[in-house]
Formats: structure tokens, sequence, C-alpha cells
């Protein structure tokens, strides 16, 4: 049997895997996972083995982009492979480059999915699916990018609520923090000056969604600077215009200041 | 005392133009440019004239004393009194060795006369003529003294008909030498004639000299100075004796400087078209016309010296203006600015501070740390057009791993490292990341052995490896197919380059500094286009390094401005590093034609840009039938007729080629090339096999191919060096499917 199954882990800890994606573990030849493209902050390996009954190989950024994978591939063709990924697993663009090859290799590929931030901020939120736009990772200041500001500002155009991943390097333990982000992009406001991201603009911080306790606060960027966020993982989002089912639930799950009423319609 | 009398008279004429001479003595190596600049330092009072001779005044550490070989450039100031009037004379001394002509380039810069010394046994040699040469393409004028002719009388007996006959030969070589390559309308009037008195002739050892002009007034003959060396020795040595004290070597070679070499107020306004690239009639080219002391402020900085006391100091001509303790200034190509902390005039060793110094003359800075050499120092505020960039004529090709003894002594090893690299830009210092070891480059074998010998002078023990040769790696022709693709590691990112061969001639304008990232866009565009670039090619240059050049094509892309600087890097990395022998590129084109950018910023850093732009380069280049490029010394060597057959075994035995031979009475001048990798202990052989009879020389010459037969074993030697796999890696591993 000839084929890779992608595995979604979810959003936290050993317990977000689906039954389903428990039992394609069991049956499997070699289970690897990779932990880089996101930050599972209270995954156990070796919990995770007890509950599996398997030996996971971990992969590396290195072994999953320079070398295209090959060790997946080699393993999937002699058997059945199973790449365990945080997340839903190809939410994270890098794997489907992977993917692709597989089948180029006639190797089948099968996706047992997983929660992923992209559903759980909404969740967590109460803003609505349907009207967010375009995502955009903010990255590291060394990294330093134009690209969130504008997606922000396109998307704005178009009244529409833009979900700000925040850079990591989970290799380094290192997570932008919401603040460092919401000064990246204060400081590209300060030189193109269109009044996208000022102190008065409202954003909604969102801390280790998928945990027990996450941390969803809404409120105007010179109080959210100061907000206390407790550990990692974040993403941030820019409401467009709101509908005022969204105000409301802003005001009632995130805490933010009643004024946001009067700005939806 | 009188030393300090002395300085009060030289900050009097600095404010004369027309009495001061900057000059510079050009010789080749042994020929006795140090002898005879102790000579006229005696002759200004400040070293006494009984230790002249013997102690080496400009040659200021024990090295140059041991080899007798001055290395570093050194200026002195000192005053001359010619026909009742007093003249002030900077005299900067370079190095004869070819290994360190940088330094002789950049001195040459700022004087506008020079005295070629000729070795009067040897004749002109390589060294005489290449510096001459360097000489004449910066405007210098000549003028010719001839030495050691003690030993055309002691050691080979010539008549006064034979001696005559051996100095118009002498004269004719130079003066081929300057109608070929003094600018046009000076091929004529600079030649050197020993009637108009533009040639003197003695001894630096004995410390006599003469011109014409001298021999008529003093009543001296040839027969007179070859009877001063007849006799017992006792009887030679009071005659020799007299004979320094009746026609001292200073009177002839000052008086020359003064009556034939040009001021800076007669030199300037025809030396700044080819040493100044700005507008004549701009008001900083008035200044420089003039020799204006109250003009716009234009320095040239020649050289950089490091010293405890005053730090970076800075020495250059200052050709418009007055440079002033406080003042503050502008460095233009690095775009700085910076306050003068001390002004100091030179003195061989000494820096004494002044108030002030004015146009025309040689001045030194402190206080402009960042200054480096070929910097050019202006008025605050003023547009200044840079000076040319220095043409230096060789590139680094050896390299030594240096480390100290003791560990304890790293924080001293990178202050000298630092010192002596700010001080010589020919020497190239980096710290290896991979291995951690300390690269030490340079011009040549005896250049890095100078550059060791200066550490242990600054107290510092260093262990240092075999040299190693620097290769260079390039391709035969263009790359002739369709675009090659290159993917970022996480494949969500393309970049498509071509790559092209740069002709010789891109090359050498580019290691002649005409074409660089320093120049404005317009200005480079402007360069390439005589070279007849596309327009579009010549505008989208966005990086060079080395000699290899990246263009930019990629029009109406997304997000290109975002990843072009991790596109740079890449580019830098590749041809710095490149992928036969991870030896730098020699004048590749790297063209990027297009490209897709993901539209996630974190999806497109540096660890994506980086291998997506490299791996294509290397793709292309190893498509492209490369091949690995060695240094070649070109060697000259005068040699009596029985040894000639041991000198050829040795170039042969070398991987080298005679070029030419020529027979010179009863010594032959042989010319070859031979490649640096084989020139290690060529000193040693060929003393051994000539009884030291040999003179000779070497310089860069050029990068040619390796051998075909010899170039697997190179790169397979150089890989494993660097800790490789034996064969390089095949274009298949870089290429990604579309
Ligand atoms: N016989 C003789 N030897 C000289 C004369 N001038 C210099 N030398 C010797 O030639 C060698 C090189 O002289 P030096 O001044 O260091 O030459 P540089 O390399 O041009 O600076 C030294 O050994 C000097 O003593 C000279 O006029 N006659
Ligand atoms: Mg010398």
């Amino acid at each position: 049997m000839t084929e890779i199954v992608f595995i979604g882990l979810g959003l936290h800890d050993e317990m977000g895997i689906s039954l389903r994606g428990l039992e394609e573990i069991k049956t499997a030849d070699t289970v690897f996972i990779e932990l880089y493209t996101n930050l599972l902050p209270n995954f156990s390996t070796e919990n995770f083995q007890k509950i599996s009954g398997k030996t996971l190989t971990s992969v590396s950024r290195k072994e999953l982009e320079e070398e295209g994978g090959q060790k997946i591939l080699r393993a999937a063709e002699t058997g059945k492979a199973v790449l365990l990924v945080p997340g839903d697993p190809l939410i994270a663009t890098t794997h489907i480059a992977l993917r692709l090859e597989a089948e180029k290799k006639r190797i089948k590929t099968h996706i047992i999915h997983g929660a992923s931030i992209i559903s759980a901020v909404e969740g967590l939120s109460g803003l609505h699916n349907y009207k967010f736009g375009k995502s955009v990772t903010v990255p590291f200041p060394e990294n330093f990018s134009e690209t969130p500001y504008e997606v922000i500002t396109q998307n704005r155009k178009l009244e529409l609520h833009t979900l700000c991943l925040l850079d990591i390097q989970v290799e380094k333990k290192r997570c932008l923090s919401i603040k460092e982000s919401l000064e990246s992009l204060l400081k590209i406001e300060e030189k193109n000056k269109k009044r996208i991201i000022t102190m008065k603009t409202l954003g909604v911080g969102i801390a280790r969604a998928g945990s027990k306790n996450p941390i969803v606060k809404a409120d105007f960027l010179e109080n959210l600077l100061n907000y206390d966020f407790g550990a990692p993982p974040y993403s941030v989002i820019f409401p467009g215009k709101l509908h005022f089912m969204e105000a409301e639930a802003l005001i009632v799950l995130a805490g933010a200041p009643k004024k946001v009423m009067e700005m939806a319609k | 005392m009188g030393r300090y009398k002395q300085i009060e008279e030289i900050v009097k004429l600095m404010n004369s133009p027309e009495m001061i001479r900057n000059t510079s003595i050009i010789a080749h190596v042994d020929h006795g440019k140090t002898t005879l600049s102790d000579s006229l330092l005696a002759a200004a009072g400040i070293i006494s004239e009984q230790t002249a001779g013997q102690k080496l005044f400009l040659d200021s550490w024990e090295l140059e004393q041991k080899r007798q070989m001055t290395v570093f450039a050194s200026n002195i100031s000192l005053t001359h009194t010619f026909q009742e009037k007093d003249y002030l004379i900077n005299l900067i001394d370079t190095p004869g060795h070819i290994d360190f002509s940088g330094a002789v380039t950049r001195s040459l810069r700022a004087v506008d006369g020079a005295l070629v010394v000729v070795d009067a046994v040897e004749g002109p040699m390589t060294q005489t003529e290449t510096v001459l040469m360097q000489a004449l393409r910066e405007r210098v004028q000549p003028i010719l003294f001839i030495n050691k002719v003690d030993r055309l009388i002691k050691e080979i007996k010539l008549t006064p008909e034979e001696i005559q006959r051996k100095f118009a030969k002498i004269i004719l070589r130079i003066n081929t030498l300057i109608e070929k390559y003094a600018p046009p309308e000076h091929k004529k009037d600079w030649q050197v004639k020993v009637e108009d008195g533009r040639v003197a002739f003695g001894s630096a050892l004995h410390k006599w000299g003469l011109n014409l002009q001298h021999m008529k007034a003093k009543g001296l003959s040839f027969k007179d100075i070859i009877d001063a060396y007849t006799g017992e020795p006792e009887e030679v040595g009071a005659k020799i004796d007299a004979l320094s004290k009746k026609a001292p070597l200073y009177e002839p070679i000052l008086d020359m400087f003064c009556e034939h070499l040009p001021n800076p107020l007669q030199a300037q306004p025809y030396r700044q078209s080819q040493i100044w690239p700005g507008e004549a009639d701009s008001p900083v080219g008035k200044g420089m016309a003039k020799v204006d002391p109250n003009g716009s402020l234009l320095m040239c900085i020649t050289t950089i010296e490091v010293d405890p006391h005053s730090g970076v100091v800075a020495i250059g001509r200052l050709f418009s203006g007055t440079v002033e303790k406080g003042k503050t200034v502008q460095l233009v190509t690095s775009h700085q600015k910076g306050t003068i902390q001390q002004v100091y005039m030179s003195m061989a060793t000494d820096r004494v501070i002044v108030d002030n110094i004015p146009a025309g003359n040689i001045a030194a800075l402190s206080g402009l740390p960042s200054v480096h050499v070929g910097e050019t120092v202006a008025e605050e505020g003023v547009k200044t057009q840079p000076f040319e960039g220095l043409k230096y004529v060789s590139d680094p090709v050896v390299t030594v791993a240096v480390e100290p003894e003791d560990v304890k002594d790293l924080p001293l090893f990178d202050k000298v490292m630092h010192k002596l690299t700010i001080e010589d830009p020919n020497l190239h210092f980096k710290i290896n990341k991979e291995s951690g070891e300390f690269l030490l480059s340079g011009m040549g074998e005896l250049h890095l052995e100078v550059t060791a010998y200066r550490m242990q002078e600054a107290a510092l023990k260093v262990k240092i490896s075999k040299p190693i040769v620097i290769y260079r790696e390039t391709i035969t022709d263009n790359y002739k197919g369709p675009a090659i693709m290159g993917k970022s590691p996480n494949k969500h990112n393309k970049l498509w380059v071509t790559l092209e061969k740069l002709p010789e001639e891109v090359i050498e304008a580019i290691r002649a500094g005409k074409i660089s990232e320093m120049q404005t866009r317009e200005e480079r565009q402007k360069t390439l286009k005589q070279f007849g670039w596309p327009t579009d090619d010549a505008r989208s240059v966005v990086a060079i390094e080395g000699t290899n050049i990246l263009v930019n094509r990629i029009k109406g892309r997304q997000y290109v401005e975002e990843i072009l600087d991790h596109v740079k890097s890449g580019f830098r990395e590749a041809v710095y590093t490149s992928v036969l022998a991870k030896e730098p590129a020699y004048g590749l084109k790297v063209n990027l034609e297009d490209v897709t950018v993901h539209e996630d910023p974190v999806h497109r850093g540096p660890a994506q840009i980086l291998p997506m732009t490299w791996r294509p380069i290397w793709c292309s280049f190893l498509l492209s039938d490369p091949k690995l490029l060695e240094p070649i010394i070109s060697f000259e060597c005068k040699v009596p007729n029985q040894f000639v057959s041991n000198v050829i075994a040795i170039v042969q035995k070398r991987r080298g080629r005679i070029l030419d031979m020529v027979n010179e009475e009863d010594m032959v001048v042989v010319k070859a090339e031979m490649p640096v990798a084989e020139s290690f202990g060529l000193a040693d052989e060929l003393r051994s096999s000539t009884q030291g009879r040999a003179f000779w020389a070497t310089q860069f010459s050029r990068w040619a191919p390796v051998p075909e037969s010899i170039q697997v074993d190179i790169i397979k030697q150089i890989r494993e060096r660097r800790g490789l796999s034996p064969t390089p890696p095949r274009a298949q591993e870089f290429y990604e499917e579309a």
C-alpha cells in the first residue's frame, strides 16, 4: 500500500486529533510529525506516542522544504506513511508541494482534517466567516514587509475583515507578540499616512485559540497595545465594516468598548 | 633645535604654492631609493650627515632594514634653497616591489613630479617601467637619477666613454617610455636630457651626485670621478669623502626638483582632467585649477595610518581650500560627515601639529575614523565629484590562514589586523564562517610574509599556514538555453535567470573602478552604454560583486521590491563562493528574467529567497562549460649568459612559458610567465641556481584557465581542503521541473 495520509493535529495539544486520525495512525507503517509550521503549545510527543502506540519521526523544515520531503516519499513508496501537521494539514501551504509531488509519483494522498486557526478565530470573536478577506502573516522585524499593511488596506476598501497571523520560529521558540505586530503596522502608517492603522483603529487580539483558556480582546489600538495576552500563540483581526450582530459579539465575547455599536450597520 | 626652525620655515612656505614641489621617488626594488631619500633628509639637517646611508631613516621598521626594502609609503617635508629662493619639497617614498603596487599608485596621485632612480649596472627593470608608466598616466612629470655609478667604476671598470654610452642607453630607454605614456602635449617637453640638467648620476651609498651643470660649475669630469675610486682602500675612502663634500648628492637632486618639476599652480590645471572627473568650471573645479586656499575644499586621501596617539590618520593631497582643526568636512564617496580633530604635516616617522594647511600641500588629518584610502574630502554642503576610483593594478592572489599562537592574544590580534588592513587596502582579511579560520589574502607570497612580520613587530605571535592560491571560476560561453527557473525551498516562489559571460573590457572596467555600485545609476548607465550595452540592461544593474554584475530585467511583477534585497544577497553569495570549488566567480552577468513571489511575506523571507537565487545561477553556470581560472604572474629576469639555461629550466619546471629573450651585452633578459601556484619558493631557487646573479621581478598578469589535464585534480584539492565532496555538483541537482 503506497500512500501518504496528512492528519491535522488541531490547535493546542495531543487531544486535538480526530478519532479517524487516530485510527489511521494505528494502521500506518511510518508516522512523521512536523512541528514547525505552527505552534502547538501543549503538545507532548511522549504522551501522544502512548495514546497512539506508535513512534513519531520528527521532520525538520530542511527535510521538508530543501530536500522536498524525500524522507516521507521514500517511506510512502513501500508502505503507508502518515504526516502529522499542526492545525488543518493543508492550511500550511508548504505541504501542498509534497502532496503534488506524491501524486505525480502515483502515491495516493488523503487528508484527515483538524481544527484550524482560520475557523477558530471566527468562533472566538463572533465575526462572520463570509466577511473575511485575504489573510496575511506579519513577519518578524528583520524580515520587515509592507504587505500586511497593503492587504489590510485592500480588505478595508471592500469592507472586509483581515486575519493577521503572527510569525513564529518554533525552532527558536520565538513568537511575534501582538504588541510587536501592532507597532510594526503603526510604523508603516507613519510612513504611508493613509490612516489605515492608527491608535483609534479597532483590533481584536487572540491568544491560545483552541486551549481551555483562550483570550479574545477587542479594543482600539491605543489600549490593545498594552493589553496582557499571556502565552502564545497569537493572532490579530482588523475588522472591516461590522454587522450589528458582529458588533454585539465583540462587546459580549471580546470585551469591546460599547462605542463599536455605533460603527456597525 | 635646528629642527623646530625647520618646521617654522616649512609652515611659511606652505602658503606659497609656487615654491612647493610635491614629488616622489620611484624605482625598481634595490635600486637605491631609500638610500637616496636618507641622503636628502641628511641634507635637510633632520638626521646627521654621518649616519645617513647607514641608518635608513625612511624605513622606519626593522624588517625593511633587514630586507633593505621599503614597503610602505612614508612622507617627509624639507626645505631647499635654489638660486637664492627657498622651496618646500614634499617627498613621498613609494614601495619598489610590485607586490605593493597599490600603494605606488596611491602615492602618485598626490605628487606632480617624480625622480626615477635607475641602477646603472642593472639598467631600467620591469618595476622601473611599470611605475614610470603609472606615473605618466597620472600626469606626473619625471626626471632621472642614475645611481650606483661607483659600481660601474669599481666592479665593472668602465672607461669614461663606456660610462657615457651606458648612460645614453638608460636615458634612451626612459625617454622611449615617456614618449609612449606621457600625455600627448608633453611627449616632447618631458623628455629627460643630460644637456638641460634633468639627468643626474652618482652614488647614493657614497653620497655624491652630479648633473651637467654641477660638473661644469665644479670643474669635475668623469676622469676625476674614476680617479677617486683608484688607489689603496684608505686613500680611496678619503678621496670619496672629499668627492661627497665637493659634490654632495642632494645638490643636483634638490636643484632638479626646484628647477625642472612643476609647482602645484602649474601642474593642477593639466592634471585635473586626468585625476578628477568633476566639471572644470564648477566652483570646486576652479578652486583646483587655481590652487585656491579660499576655494571649496578638495582633498584626495592617499594613505591611512593608524597610530596609538592620534588614532586613524588620513594623509593626502590638498588640491583646493584649506584644512584646519575643528572644520567639519564631507567624505564624498561614503556620504558621511566628519570633524577634523588635528592637522599635521608629516616628517618621516613623525607628525607635527600645525594650525592649518592650504591647497597645494600634503596634509595629514585625524578625527575621521571611517575614512578610507581613495576617499575624497570636500567642503560640507558643496556638491563635489569624488576622485575617480584609484586604479589598483593587482588582485589578491594568495591566502594564508593566520591565528595567534596564544588564544589569549585574540583581542590584540583583532586590533593588529584592523590596523594592518586599514593601512594597506591591498590586504584582505576575513573570517571563514564554516571553519572559523582567519584568512589573510594579499598580492603575493612576499606581501604576506611582510605582513606577518609586521604582526610580530606589534608583539603578536602568530601561526601561519602555507600559502594557498586563490582561483576564479567562470564560464566559457553564454548560457544558451531558455531561462533557468529556481524555486524557493517552500516552492512558493520562482525566479528565472539567464547567464552571460562579460567581455574582458567590461571586467577590466569593473576592476579599474569605472563601473561600480558607488556610481549613480546615470553614470553607470552611461559607461555601460559605451561598452555597447542596451539601455534597458545598462540602467537595470542592481548589484556588482567582484567582477560580476546582476541585472534586473523583471518588469511589472508584484512584490519584486520586497524581495530584491534578498535576491541581491543570494547573488552575492552565489558568485562569492561559486559552485565548482567555492572560489569567487569571474566576469558573470546574471540577468533576472522573471519572478513569481508569494503574497504572504513569511513565505518569502531570506531562507526562501537566497536558495531560490543561487540555485538557478549555479545551474546555468554548470550548463555553460564552466572552468577554473588561476592567477598568472609575469616574470622578468636579467641574468648572465652562463645561467640562462638554469633560469629557463626553472620556468619550465614551474609550468611556465618563455615569452621573450633579449641579449643585453653579456646578460640575457628572460621574459616569462607562470602560475602563482608554481611560484612559491622561486626566490630561493633562483638564487641558488644562478649564484645570486639573477635580477628579477614578478607581477600579477592575468587570470588564465587551468590546463584541462589538471583542472579536475585542482578542483578536488580545493574542495577537500574546504571539507566538500571531491567532485562538484551536477547541474541537475539545481534544476527544477516547472
Ligand atoms: N654600490 C652601491 N650600492 C648602493 C647604492 N645605493 C644603494 N645601494 C645599495 O643597494 C641596496 C638597496 O638600496 P635601497 O636604498 O634599500 O634600495 P630601494 O629598494 O630602492 O629603497 C642597499 O644594499 C644599498 O646599500 C650606490 O650608489 N652604490
Ligand atoms: Mg627602500
